[in-house]
Order: structure tokens, then C-alpha cells, then sequence
């Protein structure tokens, strides 16, 4: 990340009122939004309210940034504590509906792999417990160190490194179930 | 052994997932807006900018004012990031002194309470800001400038960052706005345009219900037929918006009476309120199965003047979540929405509620007569947020109940995109939350717009139980339709709960076989239970419903005869008065109010048929043509070699004065699906 401290500036800015920087702020960042997002809820237009949400709701919630942490640390909370609502409130409905993979693009050739991986993704994803998914996401998809995945996710390093380890013997588990 | 991490990180990176240029754009604008609203807070601390402060203008202002109290009244909706339940609770406080100003309590669901009230708005934006460093944030709306409507040829389907737009440029950030507001435009009204943007299509996720053509019966084992009425459109309209996409909907989405009873038929109607409805039967050839006649009963109801219409009470719930920002969704419904209040008499009464993540009242009762009034509150409704209409479902309610109008229409009207995800998170007990309101004499109809999400499924339980109607809109046209054309019918109830039950007789047919009503089945003993729920026939609405039939002695039929059953059939007893009768029609109903069903009876006569396709009528040829492209839709297990081209023929033959070109576009649908289904073995590869 080069650009932490254009981001951090950019921010401030937008915190002081300077629209030009709270725009391109958005430019950079709405696909970090959106990807993480995604990731927790695996359904594309939820994912998309969610990131809306974010976005509207960061004029506001910037006044709390204050340049002590890197902009996108910062950001990634906003975004895991939003969507961990989301899922708690819709986590019942949704297994019900059971629309949990999204295959998109299926048409072009070359995402055939891809969305392969995707479902397989999900669909391991899915069956980790809440606390294996989201350090998941953080730090193998993400590629997060343990320290930022614990300031994120409010528990100490140790505990991240329990959980990868965890998710480690979990992730043999599945593989040898599917072999 | 490979690393499961490993595979794990190289699943993550392989799965790509980018954002689309529209959502982004979207969520950009609305953020803008969000951030001009907040610049203009009083809590605002950075420096003020007086030339922007002015462009919100005084009117915007209170309106923000209005809204952010609309939000913060609800716990559940004003979220806040880090779990600070307790900043949503003080901002609620804060607001409570304006609140009987806003909404009075009885349009509150039995959730929100509202506590004490606070001395002043300072004491709870001060300790909100005194929150240490956790995130806290207070959904606030944009105000109501319009959503973009841009067209899908605008769009550009994927948009990866460049790098350099990491730096700070504002000149580019300008640039690119201005670009994005000149592709902004004005829908057309009048004509049927496709609306989807082609280069994204997410069909996978659509729900249908999966059900089983209706199969062959044999007269002499299944002698009687019985389903309920169905004056649903919703199949046909998703059907055309995934043949105007040039994809073959898949078979569940296909209700082949749902796509027949779309069409408007000049059958005869009643004169007289008080039997309220006329069945009319003809029998023809079939144009598939030359062996089999195809006999058609069509209902109409009876229609109501205008000055006999009841008044009507109704209130819209609008999903304005941010999925609903696509044109054909939340502008289509706006436009759709203009046209109804054309439609309606003065002195009916339109309530708005939307649900986001907020869900407030944007309309209280107004008089239909108050257009302008409506229209703003139209005008000011915009996509944000995520679905979450719990409360919206309760306030709509609560409003409809608030209006209620004795012997008149109060009807709540949803419109939404998918999950209605309301909050009831369980799919059961919505529907019995619904079941309950049409007790109490309000009922629910559903619109669906958009493709990708959308749940039919539940929207037609929910329809159904809420003794509504479900419809899908995909075009401006299709709103008229719906929302205009058939305001009547689909407003004004005259007869529920109707049944039909048709009785073969076994020495004239030997096989028979509904088209379609599957999901429409009744049980035998059902039809004279009046405690089981059927479908409501509207003001003017008519329904058909097809069967093919397979004359005694035609040697057209498709299932052997046992060789040690008992083969023969009683020749029908003449003192009975019943010979030369194919079939005897029964249909039950319960007038509005009532709780007692009638009957009506009717024999359906062999002398009932006419000897070619030709002598039969345009209506009679033209719903043929359309059962045969549903059935060949759904598979073509009966339709045998019948060819796009030959439903083409059929249906030209019979397109009649076809006055709003539905029928063309019928033509052309069979065209296009001609087209998809030659290029289906392609796009498998």
C-alpha cells in the first residue's frame, strides 16, 4: 500500500469538508467496499446496499478518523462491522433462500475457472463458523497481517493466530471429506 | 498434500470480484449527496462553504430535516457501525419533542417506543461526537435530487481503476462527473423499451416454483377437474424480458394460464351486478393434435362504471434500496406510479411508505385530487440503503388501517425488486402476517420489477395470501397494463374465492388434459368447501382456461385401454337429459362480504364445437396460439412437431383489431424465442 499516506491526507480532507477529496476517496476505495462486502455476504446486490450504505454513511463517520491508523485499516472495520450486521439480521432468511453462490459471467470463456473457484469458495466459506470465515477473508483474501485482522475484528493478535491455525485444521478436514 | 491455505488464498484470487461501473456510480453519487447534507449539519465542523450551503436551497433543508428524524425514530434502521447501540438511542430522544409534529404514534409499529424526551437537540449531537474513537455513524439520506437514469447504452460494464487516479486529481474527478451527468436522460414514456443493460446479465438467481405439467387424465378413472381462478400476468411479463434478452426462460417460470389470461378476450360479459360474472365455452379443433378438440371456458366479470367504483384506499410500499437504482426499477415505478393517479377518483387517498435501511412514511393519506402534492413525494423517493422492510411492512399497514375506507378498496400495493427481505426473517410467518391483514379487510398485491434477484416465488405466496394480485413490470408499457388499463380489475374485487370444476363425461371423452393452473390445483372435495381459499376475479377481468380434450372414438388417445379392466362405459342415461354433453361447468364464487359461495352450472355440449379452426373466433384461435407457445415453452411434451412458426401463423391469423399491440408483441416474443432457442445449443458450449 504506497499510497497510505495519499489516502490518509485525502481523508482528512474529506473530514475538513473538501468534496474533491472525499470523491476521489470514494474513486479509490469503493472497490475495497464493495469486494469486502461481497465476500461476507456472497450475494452481489446485497453486497451492493451494503457498499452504498458505507458510502453514504462515511461523510459522517470520517469525523472519527483520525489519522492514527492507516485509512484502509480504518476502512475495512467500517465495512466488516456493517456487513456483520447485515449477516446477523439476514442470516436466517437467506439460508432459507439458500441463494448463497453467485456465478456471474459465466458467459465469457475464461471465467469458467474463476467462477469454479468462486463456488468452491462459497461453498467453504460457508461452512467455516463465523469467526473462521471473517479471519478468512481478512487475512488469506484479504492479505491482512494478524495484527490489522485483530484490530478489525476487536480480539487480540493471539486469537487470530488461533483461528488460523484452526481454520488450517478445519480447511484438511473438508479437503479430505471431498477426496 | 498441497497447503489448504494455500488453495484457499489461490480460490480467493482467482475468483475475481469487480464491481459493476453502475453500482459504483451510484453509491458514489449518493455518498456526494450524503456528504453535501452533512456539510450542512449543524455539527459540522470543518470549514463551511456558503456558495454550497445555498444550492440545497430552504426547501431541501427541512426536508432533510424530516428525514433525518424519520430515521433516527426507528432504533433498528438509524444503525451505527461499532455496536453503539446507544448513540441511536440518544439520537431517538433527541427527536421525540418534534415527533407528534412528523407522525402521531398510531402509524408506529408496536417496536419503536419512544422514550422520554430530551431538553434539546445539542445534548445528544454533543454526546454523540464525545463518543471516543469507535466509528459511529448515523444513516442520513440523500436529499431529493433525482437518481441518475442512465440508459444501459451508457454504461460501461466493467471500469477497472486506473492507477494514476490514486493521486490526487480533482480536475479528473470533475471531468468524470461531468461526463456521468450528460449520459443522464429522461426515460421515454409511451413505448415498450428494453431497459436492461445487456452486458450484465444474473439470471441464476431468479426463484421460480418448480411444478409438473399437468398430465393426461383418463375420463373414466378422473372424471372431475378442479382448480381456482388465476388472473396473475406476472409469468408473461418476465417471460418477454428474458426473450427481449434473447434467453429462453427456464421452464418454472413459465404458467401457461398466467401467460393466456394476460390477453383481454371480448367474451361476453354479465349485465347484472348481482350474478357477477358470465362463463362462456367454446370448443375448436386443436391446432397441435389433429386427432383432439381444444375446448376454452372464459370468464368475465362484470365491469363497473367508473362512479360504481368503491373508493379506494391505497398504500404504496416502496423498496428503495440501493438495487433498486437501475432504470428499470425505481424510475420505472415512479413513471408507472404517475400513471395510476391518472387512473384514480378525487377522492381517493395514496400513502407512500419506503423501505431501505430506513423505512418511513414519505406520503401520509392524500386525496388523489392533490397530485402535486403526490408527485413530490414521488420525486423524492431514491434508491439507498439496503432492504430491510420490517418496519415498512407494519407502518404500511398501520397506515391502510389509519385510511381504511368501509365498502371500499384498501389495498397495500409492494413494490420491490427480490427478497422482500422485511425482516419477518421467516418466510412463514410473513405469510401468515399477511393472511392476517386480509382478515381485517386489507389486501396485498405485489409488483416486481428487475431481473437477477427477483424472488417469484414468495412474491406470489405473498400475493396470493394477501388475496392480491402479483404482477411483473419490465416496461413503461406493461405499467399502463397493469397499473391504468386494468385499474379496475385489479383494484375493485366483485367475486372471491372462485372455483371451477369441470366434470367429463366419459362416453364423449376419453382423455382430457388442463393447460396450465398447475400451481392452481384444487382438490375434488375442495370446490364446495367454502372454507378453502381460491382466487379473486377483479372488475372486467376475464380468465380462460384450455383444455385439450380427446373425443370418445377419435382414436387420438394417448394412454391404451387395460385389457382386463372393465372397458365398458355406461351409455348415458337419456332420462337424465345429459346426452351429446362432453362436460358439465361448475363454478363457485363468494360475493364481496359474504362468506357463502354461490354456484353457477352450465352444460358443455358437443353442439358447443365448431368443425374447423377457421370457423372459431379470434379470441378462441389466438389464446390457442398462446397455450401452444407456453406449452412449448415448458418442454412441448403435448405439442408434437407444432412449430415457432406455425404458433406465428396461428396467432397472425388471429390478432384482431388488437388496438395497444399486445398481440404483435406476442407475435414477436414467439419470434425472438424462435431466435434464442436456435442459438441456446451455443451459448452451452
Amino acid at each position: 500500500m504506497g499510497s497510505t499516506q495519499d489516502d490518509k491526507a485525502l481523508a482528512l480532507l474529506a473530514a475538513k469538508g473538501d468534496g474533491d477529496a472525499f470523491r476521489q476517496l470514494l474513486e479509490v476505495h469503493y472497490d475495497l467496499i464493495f469486494r469486502v462486502a461481497y465476500r461476507f455476504c456472497g450475494h452481489r446486490e446485497e453486497a451492493e446496499d451494503i457498499a452504498q450504505d458505507v458510502c453514504v454513511a462515511l461523510p459522517r463517520a470520517l469525523k472519527q478518523f483520525d489519522g492514527r491508523s492507516a485509512f484502509s485499516t480504518w476502512l475495512y472495520r467500517v465495512v466488516v462491522n456493517r456487513a456483520k450486521d447485515v449477516k446477523r439480521r439476514e442470516a436466517t432468511a437467506k439460508r432459507v433462500a439458500s441463494e448463497y453462490i453467485e456465478v456471474e459471467d459465466l458467459r465469457q470463456g475464461e471465467a469458467q475457472a474463476a467462477a469454479h473457484q468462486a463456488e468452491w469458495l462459497h461453498e467453504m466459506l460457508d461452512q467455516l463458523s463465523d469467526d473462521q470465515r471473517q479471519t478468512a477473508i481478512l487475512v488469506v483474501g484479504e492479505g491482512l497481517s494478524h495484527a490489522q485482522a485483530a484490530e478489525l475484528l476487536e480480539v487480540k493478535e493471539g486469537t487470530i493466530s488461533w483461528r488460523m491455525s484452526e481454520l488450517k485444521k478445519s480447511l484438511k478436514a473438508m479437503a479430505k471429506e471431498e477426496a | 498434500m498441497t497447503d489448504p491455505l494455500k488453495k484457499l488464498e489461490d480460490a480467493f484470487r482467482e475468483s475475481k470480484v469487480a464491481s459493476r461501473a453502475t453500482a459504483k456510480h451510484t453509491a458514489i453519487s449518493a455518498a456526494m449527496h450524503a456528504f453535501e447534507a452533512e456539510k450542512t449539519s449543524p455539527g459540522f465542523q470543518g470549514s463551511e462553504d456558503g456558495a454550497r450551503l445555498n444550492k440545497q436551497g430552504g426547501k431541501s433543508q427541512t426536508l432533510l430535516k424530516w428525514r433525518r428524524m424519520m430515521n433516527t425514530i426507528n432504533p433498528k434502521f438509524a444503525w451505527s457501525l461499532a455496536g453503539s447501540a446507544s448513540i441511536a438511542v440518544l439520537a431517538m430522544v433527541a427527536v421525540a419533542p418534534n415527533l407528534d409534529d412528523i407522525l402521531s404514534s398510531r402509524y408506529q409499529s408496536g417496536e419503536v417506543s419512544v422514550a422520554k424526551p430530551a431538553p434539546s437537540d445539542t445534548v445528544a449531537e454533543g454526546r454523540a461526537h464525545v463518543a471516543p474513537s469507535e466509528p459511529a455513524v448515523t444513516q442520513v439520506p440523500a436529499p431529493q435530487v433525482p437518481a441518475p437514469q442512465v440508459l444501459s447504452d451508457q454504461v460501461t460494464v466493467k471500469q477497472s481503476r486506473p492507477v494514476a487516479k490514486r493521486a490526487l486529481a480533482p480536475q479528473a474527478a470533475q471531468g468524470r462527473s461531468l461526463q456521468s451527468e450528460s449520459a443522464v436522460r429522461v426515460l421515454p414514456l409511451p413505448a415498450p423499451v428494453d431497459l436492461f443493460n445487456p452486458g450484465y446479465q444474473d439470471q441464476g438467481r431468479d426463484t421460480f416454483e418448480a411444478f409438473e405439467t399437468n398430465p393426461v387424465k383418463i375420463t373414466r378413472e378422473a372424471p372431475v377437474s378442479t382448480f381456482s381462478v388465476d388472473v396473475d400476468t406476472a409469468s408473461y411479463a418476465f417471460m418477454r424480458s428474458s426473450l427481449n434478452n434473447n434467453v429462453v426462460p427456464a421452464k418454472d417460470a413459465i404458467r401457461i394460464e398466467e401467460l393466456i389470461n394476460y390477453f383481454d378476450y371480448a367474451y361476453e360479459a354479465p349485465t347484472d351486478k348481482a350474478t357477477p360474472f358470465k362463463a362462456n365455452v367454446s370448443i375448436m379443433p386443436t391446432p397441435w393434435n389433429d386427432g383432439t378438440k381444444l375446448l376454452s371456458i372464459g370468464i368475465k366479470g362484470y365491469e363497473l362504471q367508473r362512479d360504481e367504483a368503491p373508493a379506494a384506499n391505497l398504500v404504496f410500499l416502496i423498496d428503495t434500496s440501493g438495487s433498486m437504482n437501475a432504470p428499470d426499477k425505481l424510475p420505472l415505478l415512479r413513471n408507472a406510479f404517475k400513471l395510476l393517479l391518472n387512473s384514480l377518483k378525487p377522492d381517493d387517498t395514496i400513502s407512500i411508505v419506503a423501505y431501505a435501511g430506513s423505512a418511513g412514511t414519505v406520503l401520509q393519506p392524500t386525496r388523489a385530487a392533490e397530485t402535486a402534492t403526490v408527485m413530490a413525494a414521488l420525486d423524492r423517493l431514491q434508491a439507498g440503503g439496503s432492504t430491510a422492510g420490517a418496519e415498512g411492512i407494519r407502518q404500511a399497514y398501520a397506515l391502510a388501517q389509519s385510511g381504511f375506507k368501509e365498502d371500499g378498496v384498501n389495498r397495500v400495493i409492494l413494490a420491490t425488486d427480490g427478497d422482500f427481505n422485511v425482516g419477518i426473517s421467516d418466510p412463514h410467518a410473513l405469510k401468515g402476517f399477511v393472511e392476517r391483514k386480509r382478515d381485517s379487510g386489507i389486501t396485498l398485491s405485489v409488483l416486481g420489477f428487475g431481473r437477477g434477484n427477483y424472488n417469484d416465488q414468495l412474491m406470489q405466496t405473498l400475493a396470493q395470501n394477501g388475496n392480491g394480485n402479483a404482477n411483473y413490470i419490465d416496461t413503461l408499457s406493461e405499467a399502463r397494463k397493469v397499473l391504468v388499463e386494468e385499474a379496475g380489475s385489479t383494484l375493485f374485487t366483485i367475486a372471491k374465492d372462485v372455483k371451477l370444476q369441470v366434470e367429463f363425461n366419459p362416453a364423449l371423452v376419453e382423455e382430457y388434459r388442463l393447460i396450465g393452473y398447475e400451481t392452481r390445483a384444487l382438490a375434488r372435495e375442495d370446490f364446495n368447501n367454502d372454507k378453502v381459499d381460491a382466487g379473486d376475479i377483479g372488475a372486467g377481468h376475464t380468465v380462460t382456461a384450455l383444455y385439450e380434450i380427446t373425443p370418445a372414438g377419435s382414436g387420438a388417445a394417448l394412454v391404451d385401454g387395460l385389457r382386463y379392466g372393465s372397458e365398458a362405459v355406461k351409455p348415458a342415461d337419456p332420462a337424465a337429459g345429459n346426452q351429446g354433453e362432453y362436460a358439465f361447468l361448475k363454478i363457485r364464487y363468494k360475493l364481496l362480504g359474504s362468506d357463502e359461495s354461490t354456484l353457477i352450472t352450465r352444460p358443455i355440449r358437443a353442439s358447443d364445437a365448431v368443425a374447423s379452426q377457421e370457423l372459431a373466433s379470434d379470441d378462441a384461435r389466438f389464446a390457442a396460439s398462446v397455450a401452444a407457445f407456453g406449452q412449448m415453452l415448458r418442454g412441448g411434451q403435448y405439442t408434437k412437431d407444432f412449430t415457432h412458426d406455425a404458433v406465428i401463423a396461428l396467432a397472425q391469423s388471429a390478432k384482431g383489431e388488437d388496438p395497444f399491440g399486445y398481440r404483435a408483441e406476442f407475435i414477436n416474443l414467439v419470434r425472438l424465442a424462435q431466435l434464442a432457442s436456435e442459438l441456446e445449443p451455443l451459448n452451452r458450449q
